[in-house]
């Protein structure tokens, strides 16, 4: 019989982890990816946001609580638990110093490039450094991981947990504990899930992390007596370059160049307006539209003149001199490609281009419009790249209270089951995205669970 | 030809493409800010960016797309490889050859040439002089440091285009980039330290630099007093213990016996995925070289009184015979490349 038992191996997991072993608290912690692929999609991650009403440590001038929660009001549409969220805000003021005794560095504030050191916190080297050095600090404290540990099965009567069975190099093993942390992730890498909610669609989608989130255990916690939140027909999904990999491409697959020229379908028709608002903020919808299209690949295009504006991404451009030759180039129609690149520059009014605001170059009388930044398609060579959904996670989760606890159906909480990390986001993200918030609600959450969960076991 | 092998510029190429569309490394040393300044990585900027990696190892098991991911990042390995590069003109084996054959062939020589009666007999303080004559010395070291500083500069000469930016550093930029070179600031993992064994930071690696750099810097400042003693002054040696030179040279051969072994202990334990092969052989040598030097130049220092003398500086001397003649060849370079490569960064980053 083991005290705490920790199912997942990122963020959430290990932050539960190490509060609980430091505790006192003996942990086993199941992990389903070996080693080297350890640490879920918190491995991909590069920063986490944080409140602070003055410039502190690394964070430049002051996130106050209240427009923390007012952006997260904005993106959810007000889909959001606000104790939860307050609690999460508030939680996140001095999250950092926590982390930096287990071991997280982070990066110096206004480091070159980056514009986002009022809200965010960089970790130094990105989230796998941060996962490693969790594992470290776990390790110190006593933690038992397991890893290649696939949670298949959890045993819980009236929404207590009694025990869980995993598959390890073949073989089935159970594992009782008085205690769970479930800590495993949404369901992001499961096609076959999300084709119930996209249909065939879903073939085509492109995962940015972890391929080992396959919602075992969030599916078995429903089925032992959990209350679900979140549409379990959403997910986050952003355009990335769709040579990208199929799993575990992470950051550098996305692509920046959207809003700089046009995005055409494969019958090489514009399908949405491109300049509709500032980059950030419809970053999120791109891969949604694409989702919709035929065959779900769409090709974002763009002429010399914009080149050198956006991020550079890992694949290079399909370059050629003519827009026919592009065409063919992507496996479009010449005809169909050139139609619409000459309606569009037609449709072009004059303007004074700035990619910072929402300028007024805008078309006139064309379908869908293009609001802002559009310029003239003319100046070879033309760039195209080649756009598929990419996952980033799903929404559906356990709902929980302030303690981290699974509520059950009937809204009592379990005894014994916490959850932290995406597993339980839902309760504070319900839709939509605020760059940097998934680390912050996995910690916090985390943290929480892991401290009841060793209360649990030591009272 | 290009130095550098058309396969290992696709590599840095390809790596460098992936890690700019990244960027999650950025904060760890000078490579990363220098990468985003660029788009294109051909192999000047290659040699540029491999010289300007201080090799900690950060960066490996921090990428999330290490191999064994599909993308099979591995920046330190990479760069060391195109560092060895950068500054390799013929194959380390020729090295290795070159300077056991030659420390030997000394050694042979000067035991022939030296009576065996004078070899081992009590010579009174440390009379080196009656075992190798004072003019045969001079000639012989005069012969030792003008082949290294030849060849270092002529590896430096052909190669220097690696390193060296276009325009003019200023006088800013060059105290910045020696700056940075005197205290390794981009060997500590951007704070974190260097990765050792089970890829755990550690500021151990940095430390054992400082001991070998500054113990060197200690021993070559000690000879130059010696030469100065000798030549202007008349002073012959051997020195007494108060004096300058044995005060120096004891001093940098101890911190060169510490940090050596340090080095040597740390790099034999430490992942192989983190660097080049040859770039490892060659920093072994060099530290086996530098610490038989500091060695066998104490021993000298303490048994200069009795009969073990003679032969003790016979073998003192054939190994910095050795030490000198490889030095253009082996690890010993990397030090005037980063520097230049930091000396590049402070100026590009300046403006
Ligand atoms: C490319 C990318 C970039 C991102 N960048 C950021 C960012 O910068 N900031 C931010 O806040 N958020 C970011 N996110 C979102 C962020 O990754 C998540 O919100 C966060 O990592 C969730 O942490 P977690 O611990 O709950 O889940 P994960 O880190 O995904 O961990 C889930 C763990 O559970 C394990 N697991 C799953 N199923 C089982 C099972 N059946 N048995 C045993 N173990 C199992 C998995 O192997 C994994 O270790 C990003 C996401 C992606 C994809
Ligand atoms: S080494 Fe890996 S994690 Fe670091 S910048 Fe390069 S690709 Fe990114
Ligand atoms: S090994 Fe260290 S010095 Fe070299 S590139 Fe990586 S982080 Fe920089």
């Amino acid at each position: 019989m083991e005290d705490v038992l920790v199912i997942g191996g990122g963020n959430a997991a290990l932050c539960a982890a190490i509060s609980a072993a430091e505790l006192g608290a003996r942990v086993l912690l199941l992990e389903c990816a070996p080693k080297d692929f350890r640490g879920g999609n918190s491995r991909h991650t590069r920063n986490i946001r944080c409140m602070h009403d003055t410039p502190v440590d690394v964070l430049t001038d002051a996130y106050p609580e209240d427009e923390y929660f007012d952006d997260l009001l904005r993106v959810t549409g007000g889909e959001t638990d606000e104790h939860l969220a307050r609690l999460t805000i508030r939680s996140s003021s001095d999250v950092r110093a926590w982390m930096a005794a287990r071991g997280v560095h982070f990066q110096r504030a206004l480091s070159g490039t980056l514009q986002l050191s009022r809200t965010n916190a960089f970790f130094l080297g990105g989230g796998k450094a941060l996962v490693n050095a969790y594992y470290r600090t776990a390790e110190r404290l006593g933690v038992r991981i397991v890893y290649e540990a696939d949670v298949r099965k959890l045993e819980m009567t009236d929404g207590r947990f009694l025990a869980a069975s995993y598959v390890k190099n073949g073989e089935a093993q159970r594992v009782e504990a008085r205690v769970l942390v479930a800590a495993a992730g949404g369901f992001e890498s499961n096609l076959r899930w999300l084709r119930e909610a996209w249909g065939p669609a879903a073939d085509n989608f492109l995962v940015r992390g972890t391929p080992y989130n396959m919602g075992w255990v969030l599916r078995e916690l429903i089925d032992g007596g959990a209350q679900m939140i979140g549409d379990p027909t959403q997910c986050h999904a952003i355009a990335i370059d769709a040579r990208s990999p199929k799993f575990d491409g992470g950051i550098v697959t996305r692509l920046d160049s959207i809003t700089l020229g046009i995005v055409v379908n494969k019958n090489g028709d514009r399908f949405y307006d491109e300049g509709e608002d500032l980059w950030p903020k419809r970053y999120a919808i791109w891969g949604r539209l694409i989702a919709q299209q035929p065959d779900q690949i769409a090709y974002s295009i763009v002429d010399a003149k914009m080149q050198r504006r956006f991020m550079p991404s890992v694949y290079p451009p399909i370059e050629a001199n003519t827009i026919p030759e592009l065409a063919l180039a992507l496996g479009l129609d010449p005809h169909a490609l050139k139609k619409t690149v000459d309606e569009y520059n037609l449709a072009v009014e004059a303007g004074t281009f700035d990619h910072t605001i929402l300028d007024d170059c805008k078309t006139h009388y064309l379908t869908p419009p293009k609001s802002h930044w559009a310029q003239h398609l003319d100046t070879p060579p033309y760039w195209g790249y080649p756009l598929r959904p990419g996952i980033t996670f799903t929404y559906l989760g356990v709902k929980v209270n302030e303690h981290a606890r699974v509520l059950l159906q009937d809204g009592v909480p379990s005894p014994n089951v916490f959850a932290a990390g995406e597993i339980m986001a839902g309760n504070i993200l319900g839709k939509g995205y605020l760059g940097g918030i998934g680390m912050t609600i996995g910690t916090t959450f985390g943290r929480i669970a892991g401290e009841g969960a060793a209360r649990y076991v030591m009272a | 030809m290009s130095w550098l092998e058309p396969s290992l510029a696709a590599e840095g190429a390809r790596i460098m493409t992936i890690c700019n569309a990244c960027r999650y490394c950025e904060g760890y040393c000078a490579v990363f800010p220098a990468m985003e300044q660029r788009e294109q990585f051909g192999p000047a900027d290659l040699g540029y960016l491999a010289n300007l990696c201080h090799n900690c190892g950060a960066c490996l098991p921090a990428c999330q797309y290490a191999p064994p991911h599909e993308f099979g990042v591995n920046v330190p390995q990479t760069l060391s490889q195109i560092r060895v590069a950068s500054y390799q003109l013929p194959r380390r084996k020729t090295v290795l050859m070159l300077g056991i054959a030659s420390a030997g062939l000394l050694l042979l020589v000067l035991l022939a040439g030296t009576a065996w009666t004078t070899l081992f007999a009590r010579h009174d303080g440390g009379a080196f002089y009656e075992v190798i004559s004072h003019d045969e010395m001079v000639r012989l070291f005069l012969f030792a440091g003008a082949w290294a500083l030849v060849g270092m500069g002529l590896v430096f000469a052909i190669r220097h285009g690696v390193v060296r930016g276009v325009r003019r550093a200023d006088f800013g930029a060059i105290r910045r980039g020696w700056s940075d070179a005197l205290r390794l600031v981009n060997l500590g993992g951007g704070g974190e330290g260097c990765i050792e064994e089970h890829e755990r930071p550690a500021q151990v690696r940095r430390i054992y630099h400082h001991f070998v750099f500054y113990g060197f810097l200690s021993c070559f400042l000690a000879t130059i007093v010696a030469a100065f003693y000798d030549n202007v002054l008349g002073w012959r040696a051997p020195y007494p213990f108060a004096s300058l030179p044995v005060i120096f040279g004891t001093l940098g051969g101890v911190a060169l016996l510490i940090g050596c072994a340090g080095l040597f202990r740390l790099l034999r334990e430490r992942d192989v995925a983190l660097s080049d092969k040859g770039e490892r052989g060659r920093s072994m040598m060099l530290l086996v070289f530098l610490f038989a030097t500091a060695a066998t130049g104490l021993l000298l220092l303490v048994f200069r009184g009795t009969a073990a003398m003679g032969f003790l500086l016979i073998l003192h001397l054939a190994i910095v015979f050795g030490l000198f003649v490889t030095l253009p060849y082996g690890k010993f370079m990397h030090g005037f490349f980063r520097i230049a490569a930091l000396i590049r960064f402070a100026s590009e980053q300046g403006d």
